[in-house]
Parts: C-alpha cells; structure tokens; sequence
C-alpha cells in the first residue's frame, strides 16, 4: 500500500518565540496542515504522533502534554523519541498496517526556552565514560570534522563554501530563521570552536512546529491533487560508543538510505534524486552525508562542491531551502523540516527556492550529538 | 491484513535495587527472549525500545544508551513512548511493524531503572505536571491518584474492603511468579487496611513499588511462524490506544474513558462485541488496587461499578470465572514502568501458549486482554490475543 503526505503545516522558523508557547505553535502548525489537507483532526486524522524528548522539553513525560493542541483528545496518539523523518516512518508503518487511514506527524523545536543546550546534549553521552570529561561537547563535530575531512580530502575552505551556499539559500526561504548574505571568507575567519569546527560551521538554533498529514493512497487521492508518495524510508543507528563507531563516514546514513532506496527502487541515487534536504546541522555533515547517501562519490566531493553542484542552479540542488545552517536546528523538528520542504519542492510551493522540474526528492536527517542515529525519505509525485 | 504472533518471551528478576545497569538488563531480557524462540539477534530485522522517564537513569535520549544491548545498533530501532502506558505501547509498536509487511521479526525490548533515582523514583514525578497549573501545589502521583480513588468509591459507593481485596489477591498470585518482587501466600486484607496511610484513602500496600527489571518479546509474521516452524504462537487479534485531555481536572476520573476507547479500537479489529463472554482472562494494568478495578470497567469486562463485586465473589480468582491478574500484577510482581510489559502482555504470551507454569489458568483459555496505562492518568493501551 502506497502512503502519501496530503498536509503540510510549517511555523516559520524564529531564533526565539517568547510571546507563544510551544502548545499555541503545535497548535498552528497543526492548524496550517489540517487547512493544507481538507481534514477536520477530531473525525478524520487517526492516529497522532509526536517526535520529542523529555530532556529537550523539560518534561518528566511529555507525552501528556500533545493531544489538545493537536486535536487529539480521545483519539490514538504517541509519541516517538526520536527525528521526525522517524516519526513519518512509524505513520508509514501503522497507515500500511491497516491501523489507520490517516496520521498526523508532529514535530517542534522550542528550543529557546531552554538554558542549558549543551548540558542537555552533555546528558546524552555516555554517563560513566564520556559525560564525566566535561567541556562544550562540540569537541565532538570537531574531532568528527578533522576525521571526515582528513578521510575525504576535504578542506575547511569547502565546509565554508557549504555554509555561504546554505544561508544564501535561506535569504528568500520566508520560512528561514537565520538566512545572510555571507561569503567563505568570512567562515574561515569566524572564532574557532573546537579546531577544525569554527562558530559559523555550526547551525544556530531555532524555534518552530511542524505537522504533516499522510494518507493511505485512496484517501490521498480524494484529499490532494498533488499528492506526495512517501516512496521509501529508512532509519537506522550506529553504536553508540564514540569509541567504536564509524567517525569518517556516516553508517547510520548509508544504512537507512539502502533501506529507503529498497524500498522506493531507486538504483542510481545520483541521477534519480532531484532535489535533496541533507542533515547539516554541522557545515561538513551536509558533504558527509551526500557520501554516504550516494549523491556524492567519495573522492570527488570536493570538486562537486567547488563547481556548485549542489547549488539552487546545480545538477543536485543540496539543502535549498537554505537547511539547518540557513533555516536554524530545531532539533527532533530537522527531519520532518526537510520533508516538508521537500514536498513544498515537489508540488511545486517552494517560492523563489523552486527547483524547477523537481520530481522525485530526498530528505535525510540526523539526530545531533552526540548520536550516530539518522533516517531517510524519499518522496515523488506523479505515478 | 497480516497475521502477527507473539513467539517468545523473558523478563528479568523485578526488585526494589538490581545491581545490573539498564543496559543489561535489556540484554538480559532480550537473550531470554530470542532464547525461548530459539533465534539469534541476526534473525531480528528492526527493534522496538519501550522505556519510560528518562530522568530516572538521568540520560538524554535514552534510546541511544540502551541501544546495543537491545540488538538496535545497525537495524531499524525506535523508542516509542507514552508513559506508564509504553508496557503494552511497544509491543502494539512491534504489531504494526510486522503488519505493515516491511518486517518478519521484531525484537522488542522495556527498561526500567527506577532506583538510581535518588532518593526515590517520586522525585522524577515531580517534572510531568503543568508548570503553571498544577506545579505550584507540589502534586505527587499517589495523592492524585487517592483523588481518583476516591472519586470512584463515592460514585459507586465501593468499599474499601473490596478494593484492598485486589491487592490480596495479587501479591498471592505472585508468589507462583519466579520474578515476583512483593509476593505474599499470607496477606489479608486487614494487613493492607493497617498499612501505613499514603494519601486517603490510599494505603502503602494499596500501591505497587518502585522497581528495576527489564522484559522482551519476539514478535513475527504468519510467513516466518511457518517457515521456522514456531510452536504454539500466540496471535494479536486486535490493538487500541487513545489519549485524552493533559487538563486531568477537567475530567470525571471516576470512569476511563479514554481505555473504553482503546478498548472499542481493538475489539472491532478483534471482532469482539461481548468482551464479557468471549474474553476468558484479562491482565489489567494494576499500579493501583483500585485501578484493576477501574481497567475491568473500562475494558468493559462488567459494568460500570460491578468490579469489586465481581472480586469480592471469587470471580476473578485464577480458578474463577475471569481469571484477572493471573501473574500476580504490579502489586504482586512489581512495577519497573515499561517492564511491566512482561507481566502484562508477557503473562498473554505465557498462559496462551500454555507455559505460565505454575501460574496456568486451570481451565481452557483461548482468549485474553491485557492494557497499560499512562500519562497524566490520561492514557491507555490495550491488546487482545488468542492462542
């Protein structure tokens, strides 16, 4: 059974929101896809689901705090701790199930309520071997760039270009936080974090709500003239020990692509993809990623990125809506950002970022550090 | 749609402090689990983690932590999460995975690690309340949950006799269970009532305890039943959930609306339309004596306030008419949150399939019911199997 996304509802992103709640944001969100979709949620919607963490909420179980705003009380609703994109697989899963018609999918990021992010992040590390070495746990992108870089032959000047490229994009993304007119020169020259990782390699924070709805295709095809398939999805994780794992690759990535690319049938990622939201919650991630989903051939990534391959005029436009680095991270929400940004690409809503022709695209995400957990949707319209 | 069965089981000790961490535990359960079926971890194509607070173990996605010891690194693997309700949640998680077609077997594995929560697991329940409503009065859990309590004695006009009967009968049917934390051949209902007062009309013996432990179930297609030749599955016939309001002050608590839904959800799947009668046994969730007797409503196995008459009568005795809380419960075997999943769908498993030892139903059973309950009292699961 084919399973496709009939409702997008996205908060534009904002570095800090503090005349609204994270409930009155979900609540719009929702609102906005409910609208999109031509659903009422208290009759049509089935099942809720919403991507959180206890940690990033300052809740004991967040859980309870989802139905209302989501018009969800009295109805089938979890939560999934995890990305979005892993969110929509488990919608995939219960609509192919046979468990519900459609699913709405929610994810946020409220992110500048909280005080300590990178305590939070610290509380994520092994809490005998890692968390007890303390410091800024940046030093993790950092010592993951200079082994991705070393490993693929990359240089800082390419992970800058990656960043002027990615808030360029952002500057005509109405949905952007954090889009500017920046050049490589002025990454290279930002304030070093944690060598080779400097301050503009990293995605600034953001607030923002999103809600997809999905749909069994029979009722994908009542409710949307465009609907998007959800082709195939993949998750996966890589150990968890930062001892042990893969540092110059991203396993995770290349594990949940094989599976998504199973099942969606597509042999040839490179030619068969037409437009791409990548993770790059880090600049060199987006470079990493793009390997590891075959988008990219290792050893010629470079070359990609100085010829602007990736580019909004390139042959595989990388992160068009400018991505985390340009849009903001908004945590759990990154992933189900890059779907609906993909999907607005799709049916062709995406404004002056409109990748012309698109007709099948990616979205890839990754859960931050300090995981090695990230998932994948590839999404088409047409037959 | 396709057939899913549940094809083994195992669950760790449950007590007050187990010196494993939590992440073996999980690969303890997990063995036991993949043991019973006779698979290996290279059998499992995608694995659920259910776990609840992640503040009890202090760790941020807890997921993450506990994942190679539940066989996740490298595979599919998702932590589904709705509070106290996650002991029946992921294993529902698991059903749609297979029945989705994308998997054949599924290793799902619960977690709880309450005692390295200083100086008790309550302190955690401090941090699920609304910041601004209910924060500032300093709520606990066993006070709103007396509230609920007494909520359902005064509508009912119940006894507290008959609800401490529950607690009675619980612990005495854990001492068959080899995991047992507080199981006692001699408790009577007098030794609940005398038990020190909590919040009235709650007693300490009216409440399960904290506890650590850990359980796992292997959950696969009809296709891989056959191919392995898997004896005496045990087939999910229906699954539910449903969640109500966070505004738990809003709500009548003397009745579980939000479980009578869930309930409906997986009889119609489970063609199921006399719960009463075409149900032979039931693992309500029993955090709390009166909320055995709650869930029996809820789930429609009698009418609303025939519960405690149903107990007081025998009828839910395990030799008795409807056999409920057979394993001998949360109040009997314990309450590490999640893991419960091994007395609550695990107990499903064992007496379906014959292996609940002594702890069998003496007479036929070909159907059982079983929920999980959660959130802000707000929350609930349910899942029907037949053998």
């Amino acid at each position: 059974m084919r399973v496709a996304i009939v409702g997008v509802g996205v908060v534009p992103f904002r570095p800090a929101t503090p005349e609204y709640s994270w409930k009155e944001i979900m609540y719009e969100a929702a609102s906005r896809a409910y609208a999109d979709a031509g659903v009422n949620p208290r009759e049509d919607v089935d099942s809720f689901i919403t991507c959180a963490e206890d940690y990033w909420e300052g809740f004991g179980i967040f859980d309870e705090f989802t139905p209302d705003q989501l018009g969800a009380v009295l109805r089938p609703a979890c939560t999934v701790t995890g990305d979005g994109i892993q969110g929509v697989a488990q919608g995939v899963l219960q609509i192919r199930a046979g468990l519900a018609d459609v699913v709405a999918v929610e994810a946020h990021s409220k992110i500048s309520d909280l005080l300590t992010y990178e305590g939070v992040v610290r509380h994520a590390m092994d809490p005998i071997w890692n968390k007890p070495l303390g410091g800024s746990p940046y030093y993790l992108a950092g010592l993951e760039m200079d082994a991705y870089l070393r490993a693929a032959k990359l240089s800082e000047r390419d992970c800058a270009a990656v960043v002027a490229k990615n808030r360029q994009n952002a500057m005509t993304n109405e949905r952007a936080a954090h889009g500017v007119k920046i050049e490589v020169e002025d990454v290279l020259a930002s304030p070093p974090i944690s060598t080779p990782l400097k301050e503009l390699d990293v995605a600034p924070l953001a607030d923002t709500a999103i809600v997809l709805v999905l749909a069994a295709e029979a009722r994908a095809r009542k409710l949307s003239s465009v609907p998007v398939w959800i082709r195939g999805v993949g998750w996966s994780s890589d150990t968890p020990w930062l001892e042990t794992r893969s540092w110059a690759t991203a396993r995770y990535a290349e594990d949940a692509a094989k599976m998504a690319y199973r099942l969606a049938k597509v042999r040839a990622p490179a030619k068969e993809i037409d437009v791409a939201e990548v993770d790059d919650k880090f600049s060199y991630k987006e470079p990493q990623h793009l390997e590891a989903l075959g988008l990219s051939r290792k050893g010629s990534t470079a070359k990609a990125i100085r010829e602007g391959t990736f580019g909004l005029g390139g042959d595989l436009p990388v992160n068009a809506s400018g991505g985390s680095l340009g849009c903001g991270n908004v945590i759990e929400a990154s992933g189900l950002h890059r779907v609906a940004e993909v999907a607005l690409q799709l049916r062709g809503q995406a404004g002056r970022n409109q990748v012309d022709g698109a007709r099948t695209g990616l979205a890839s995400s990754w859960r931050g550090l300090p995981t090695a957990t990230g998932a994948v949707a590839v999404l088409g319209v047409g037959r | 749609m396709r057939k899913v069965a549940c094809i083994g089981a195992g669950m760790t000790l449950f007590r007050r402090r187990l010196l494993e961490t939590g992440k073996e535990m999980c690969w303890e359960a997990a063995r036991m689990a993949l043991d019973s079926a006779g698979l290996t971890i290279d059998d499992v194509d995608a694995v659920v983690l259910g776990s609840a607070p992640d503040a009890f173990d202090g760790n941020h996605v807890q997921r993450a932590y506990l994942s190679h010891r539940c066989a996740g690194v490298g595979k599919p693997y998702t932590r589904v999460f709705t509070g106290g309700g996650t002991g029946v949640f992921s294993p529902i998680a698991a059903y749609w995975h297979v029945a989705s077609g994308m998997f054949d077997c599924v290793l799902v594995v619960n977690e709880e690690k309450m005692s390295s929560c200083q100086p008790h697991a309550q302190s955690v329940f401090g941090h699920i309340w609304d910041p601004i409503l209910d924060r500032p009065l300093k709520p606990n859990l066993v006070w709103i949950f007396a509230m609920e309590m007494n909520r359902y004695m005064t509508v009912h006009h119940v006894r507290y006799e008959d609800i401490a009967a529950v607690a009675v009968k619980n612990k005495r049917n854990a001492v068959a269970h080899p995991c047992a934390q507080l199981a006692d051949a001699n408790i009577t209902v007098d030794d609940v009532k005398n038990s020190e007062m909590m919040a009235w009309p709650v007693r300490r013996l009216d409440i399960s305890p904290p506890s650590d432990g850990a359980s796992a179930l292997v959950i696969a297609s009809e296709d891989f039943v056959r191919k392995r030749k898997v004896e005496s599955p045990v087939w999910f016939s229906g699954v539910g959930w449903c969640i109500d309001t966070t505004m738990w002050t809003d709500r009548d608590l003397y009745f579980p609306e939000y479980l009578a839904r869930a309930a409906k959800m997986a009889y119609k799947q489970a063609r199921i339309d006399k719960p009463r009668e075409q149900i032979d046994f039931a693992e309500p969730y029993d955090p709390f004596d009166y909320k055995e007797l709650h869930h029996m409503e809820g789930l429609q196995l009698c009418g609303k306030g025939e519960a405690p008459v149903l107990t007081r009568e025998g009828v839910t005795q395990r030799d008795g008419d409807l056999p409920t809380c057979p394993s001998g419960g949360l109040l009997g075997v314990g309450n590490p949150i999640a893991a419960t999943m091994g007395i609550k769908v695990g107990e499903l498993y064992w007496q379906l399939s014959g292996q609940a030892g002594k702890r069998q139903i003496p007479h036929e059973i070909h159907t059982g019911v079983t929920n999980a309950w959660g959130d802000l009292m707000q929350f609930s699961s349910v899942v029907v199997m037949r053998a």
